[in-house]
């Protein structure tokens, strides 16, 4: 790992004037960053950390909507939002291993957009807003493609708000070297509509499955999507699996996803 | 290089570290604690496990400034002064929870931090808490037994000896 000046402000705004340095780096949990840095993929000049800023902290729910600060730790929502959205501490509970949710954050794991992460897909699915130290940004602007998003550089995930669904249900079928999702999908169903999200399988990130939203939202039933299939256009081959097995696997889990959802 | 300080099985200590000195150095390097493995250094097998406040983490991917103020443990603070094995170290002897050792004391940290949120786990919950603790020796049934006896649950029905 290259040298670089570490910092660790107490306030987004501190934060926020700390990143403007060429080159600085804010670092979440840093279970990806810090394994990039050690393989040299990345040469911050400083990294900024985030976890000491109590303002990102924690998870409230208020009316229908659940917020999540941005340097809450996955264990934490696992914990903290069982009650409020299941579906969401279970995807929470379920990444990594328990080393790795007691340092991996929301924010982190938003603002890296790793298109095997499970994250990515509850927040689309969800229909969440990204909040940052400037704005806040619909979930459907923000995923850009693999490791894009619509932050600027710099820029904070300062917090996640989720309208909580009436029902949904989030299925990984695990790489199991990596625990990263070979497929995830992320079903929610809201009084206006059904979104589902895939993570894992798109070259191009997370996405969502509009033909089997539509066909969600007029029967919420697994029989709904039995006769629909994904394009294996544009999905990722790599030694774990082919594009055509990892389309295979959205249209499995999205039916798992629905019949345990209710 | 910057100053830390935290708090090591009990003990009050500090060091100079750089921004890019990870806690699993400080452990072993600084502070001649060298229970604590480095198994991969790229966050998959655990060796390295030890608590901080209390949580379980891996300490090659932490950063030791992180640390700085926290309450850190390690293999070495479990047993007691005069060398008595903690109850989950005499249950992985007593079960034959190891082989070469290597990955013992991420398993035994990783093992203390189930027990402490969930005294009487499950055979599938101690399998799902070890995911990110990787043996290559004993194919884990007897970790898992060790475990589940630490936990004083009766270890007949488990898998192979």
């Amino acid at each position: 790992m290259y040298a670089f000046d570490f910092e660790k402000p107490t306030s987004v705004a501190d934060a926020v004037v700390a990143l403007k340095d060429e080159d600085a780096l804010a670092l979440g949990g840093g279970q990806t960053l810090i394994p990039t840095l050690k393989q040299r993929l990345a040469s911050p000049s400083k990294l900024v950390s985030l976890m000491g800023i109590a303002e990102m902290q924690g998870v409230s729910a208020d009316g229908g909507t659940l917020t999540i600060g941005g340097g809450t730790k996955h264990a934490v929502v696992a914990a903290e939002a069982a009650s409020a959205y299941p579906a969401l501490a279970a995807l929470a509970g379920g990444i990594g291993d328990p080393a790795v949710r007691n340092r991996g954050t929301i924010g982190g794991s938003l603002a890296n957009n790793d298109p095997a992460a499970c994250y990515p897909s509850a927040a689309l699915a969800s229909g969440a807003t990204i909040v940052t130290d400037k704005r806040e940004i619909a979930a459907d602007d923000y995923f850009q493609g693999m490791f894009t998003t619509a932050l600027d550089e710099g820029e904070i995930v300062t917090a996640v708000k989720f309208p909580i669904p009436e029902a949904a249900n989030y299925q990984k079928f695990e790489q199991p070297a990596s625990r990263f999702a070979l497929v995830g999908v992320f079903v929610a169903k809201y009084a206006d509509g059904v979104r589902v999200a895939v993570t894992g399988a798109s070259e191009e990130g997370v996405f969502r499955w509009t033909e089997a939203e539509e066909a969600l939202s007029g029967n919420f039933s697994p029989d709904a999507v039995a006769g629909l299939a994904a394009s294996a256009d544009g999905m990722i081959t790599d030694l774990h699996g082919s594009g055509a097995y990892r389309a295979h696997l959205i249209g499995v889990l999205t039916k798992r996803a629905v019949a345990a959802a209710g | 290089m910057a100053k830390i300080s935290m708090k090591v099985n009990g003990r009050d200590v500090s060091g100079e570290v750089e921004g890019r000195t990870l806690l699993v150095q400080f452990l072993r390097d600084q502070l001649g604690l060298t229970g604590t493995h480095v198994g991969c250094d790229t966050s998959q097998c655990g060796a390295c496990t030890v608590q901080v406040d209390g949580k379980q983490v891996k300490s090659c991917t932490m950063f030791a400034a992180e640390a700085e103020g926290a309450e850190v443990s390690t293999i070495e603070g479990e047993a007691a002064q005069d060398g008595t094995l903690s109850a989950i170290q005499a249950a992985f002897q007593e079960h034959h929870g190891l082989q070469c050792g290597f990955c013992t004391p991420g398993m035994v940290m990783a093992a203390k931090s189930l027990l402490e949120v969930n005294p009487k786990p499950t055979e599938a919950e101690v399998r799902h808490h070890l995911e990110g603790n990787i043996c290559r020796c004993t194919g884990y049934h007897n970790i898992v037994k060790a475990i589940m006896a630490a936990s004083g649950q009766d270890v007949g029905a488990i898998a192979a000896e």
